[in-house]
């Protein structure tokens, strides 16, 4: 049992791993994305591993199913992002490592320091690790500022991209027909092509 | 060791005969539909192929299984191919956690009518898994279910299919939300996320009662879910073709269609497991313990299980027909209204819901008590809402903006 759970994992990790360095070589925004989405899933699975059911669901339920679709749409409408040349990635490669390897320094170098790698016994079957109602009731109680504050966080970005995005047309008195918006575009370009 | 093997037997068992299963349902859902379609719309409908038109979804499939399978050149390939299995898997997954039964194979049919919590040594071949989180797995299942859509629109490298995609993924992440917040309020009264602990919360009382606003919006937001008429803007033929499906052929369209079918099932029977009792329906337990006492308690759990079916197939067949007669009822929604009632109406009122729900149960403890009084206030909310939103215009002509009317060149009288 234990070395089926050994090859699992090796083989989640490879996906994790692999998929991950997909996301960054290929040239193609859209599988990028696709192949990110094969990443926050084999995250997904490895939580399932690790017998934390509602974090692995929580993964699929956010990353997967929310957080990647805007993505994709985003991807989708942002004009020729899909067809453009893709070395715009690597130009600073450089700076990309030097901060990977920052946070890496920060993050996770103290956490693999300090830990005490002696495996203790498992927890009893009865003690859920990270349970519905465990998660809730930490949400709720401890950690309850942290959690009001992400909100508050959260609901502040979604009203700044709101503003940055309608602030040309807020400024407008009327709607404007589709042919009417392409037009005024084109005279914008115009405009700025003279200046 | 030869335990997990004749569980894991068990289980690829049930998980073909489920499959199975499920592809014939979807099978003969269409012809269900379209039988009663035409039947709504004074026509004949499919009924030459066999008794009564019941060879047609057989004759369907033989012809989508021999057309040409065709690949247009300028699609990303690896993509385009991936995308029919992305709208299909999503579909038949959300099928492991829905109990559409109850047969206990230990051959004590009480264990279906005890509570879970205390008594855990039921083993019911009518539900794949029995997981804590069964209803958090179904919203995370449906949200996957965008990406074939959204991919095959892309992929497809046509217009019309890139609109479809886009407008089912708007469509589908605006529904979502209104979606999983009534399916919460349902969570909150029964306590668990668990489905079967779900239907065992309905023994005394269907959820529909005191969720009545919640089931509402979960069948509306749940048609939207499935982008079908009257929300089937994804594939409005006279704009887009058919939408994201444009460019697909022979079985991969049916994919398509297999999956939007396979969905329509299964959201119904998420319906009946959270608002409607699931497999459940008074007398059951009476027939459970006559059949023991005549024949033993397997044959006893045995007559439980195929009438617990039964009465489930019952349940979800209402909710198809229902869903049929909306089709045949209702125009298709304008897109920007679409858009319009999904942020403005069913979720400020799924959110209502949800805070009304959580202050009723806290305030009156008592099962029977808050129950009523979630489902009178849920006629006033609707009574309300209705009211209002007949009022209110969904144009925006209260202030300075206006809508500009497009100058029609007009016609000499003659």
């Amino acid at each position: 049992m234990e070395l089926l759970i050994q090859i699992i994992f090796v083989l989640i990790s490879t996906l994790i791993l692999g998929a991950a360095v997909m996301v960054v070589r290929t040239r193609n925004v859209i599988h990028s994305a696709l192949w990110l989405i094969a990443s926050f899933f084999g995250i997904g699975a490895l939580y399932l591993l690790l017998e934390a059911e509602f974090l692995a669901i929580a993964q699929v339920l956010i990353y997967v199913g929310a957080i990647s679709v805007l993505i994709l749409f985003a991807i989708m409408l942002t004009h020729n992002v899909t067809s453009g040349e893709g070395h715009k990635f690597y130009q600073r490669w450089w700076l990309a490592l030097l901060v990977s390897l920052m946070l890496f320094a920060v993050i996770l170098v103290p956490t693999l320091v300090g830990q005490d790698w002696t495996i203790t016994a498992r927890p009893s079957e009865e003690s859920a690790i990270a349970g519905a109602v465990e998660m809730g009731t930490a949400f709720m109680r401890e950690y309850l500022l942290p959690f009001e504050i992400a909100a508050v966080l959260l609901l502040v970005a979604l009203t700044g991209a709101i503003v940055i995005a309608y602030e040309e047309r807020a400024q407008r008195r009327r709607i404007l027909t589709l042919a009417q918006e392409l037009a005024l575009r084109k005279q914008q370009q115009q405009n700025h092509a003279e200046e | 060791m030869d335990d997990i093997v004749v569980q894991v037997l068990i289980m690829l068992v049930q998980v073909v005969v489920l499959v199975l299963a499920i592809s014939t349902g979807f099978a003969y859902l269409t012809l269900f539909e379209r039988r009663l379609l035409a039947r709504m719309q004074n026509r004949v409908g499919p009924n030459r192929a066999g008794p009564g038109g019941f060879l047609q979804p057989a004759a369907d499939a033989v012809k989508l299984f021999f057309k040409e399978d065709v690949i247009p050149t300028l699609v990303d390939r690896g993509v385009y191919l991936l995308a029919p299995a992305l709208a299909v898997i999503p579909a038949l997954l959300i099928w492991a956690v829905i109990p559409f039964g109850c047969l206990n194979i230990a051959g004590d049919y009480q264990a279906c009518f005890a509570d879970p919590a205390t008594n855990p040594n039921l083993h019911n071949i009518f539900q794949l898994a029995d997981i804590d989180i069964g209803v958090l797995y179904l919203l995370a299942i449906t949200s996957i279910g965008v990406y074939g859509i959204t991919l095959a629109g892309w992929a497809s490298n046509s217009k019309y299919a890139m609109l479809g995609g886009i407008r089912a993924s708007a469509q589908l992440i605006s529904y979502e939300l209104a979606l999983s917040s009534a399916v919460l309020a349902a969570v909150m009264m029964a306590g668990t996320l668990s489905t079967h602990e779900v239907i065992y919360q309905q023994m005394t009382m269907w959820f529909v009662i005191p969720q009545l606003l919640g089931f509402v919006l979960f069948l509306i937001s749940g048609t939207a879910e499935l982008v079908r008429a009257p929300f089937d803007l994804v594939e409005a033929e006279q704009e887009l073709t058919s939408g994201y499906n444009a460019e697909y052929g022979s079985m991969k369209f049916a994919l398509f269609f297999m999956s939007e079918y396979i969905k329509m099932i299964a959201i119904s029977a998420i319906a009946v497991t959270l608002y409607l009792g699931g497999w459940n329906a008074p007398g059951l337990e009476l027939l459970g313990s006559l059949m023991t006492g005549m024949a033993g308690p397997l044959v006893g759990s045995i007559a439980v299980g195929l009438a617990s079916f039964l009465v489930f197939l019952v349940k979800v067949v209402l909710i198809l027909f229902l869903f049929v007669w909306m089709r045949a009822s209702w125009p298709r929604v304008r897109y920007d209204k679409l858009m319009y009632m999904g942020w403005k109406w069913l979720l400020p009122l799924a959110l209502l819901n949800v805070a009304m729900t959580a202050v009723f149960v806290v305030v009156l403890p008592d099962a029977l008590i808050h129950s009523v009084a979630l489902f009178v206030a849920s006629l006033v909310v609707m009574a309300v809402a209705y009211v209002v939103s007949s009022r209110v215009k969904p144009a925006p002509s209260r202030s300075r903006i206006k809508m500009v009317q497009p100058e029609v060149p007009r016609r000499p009288s003659s």
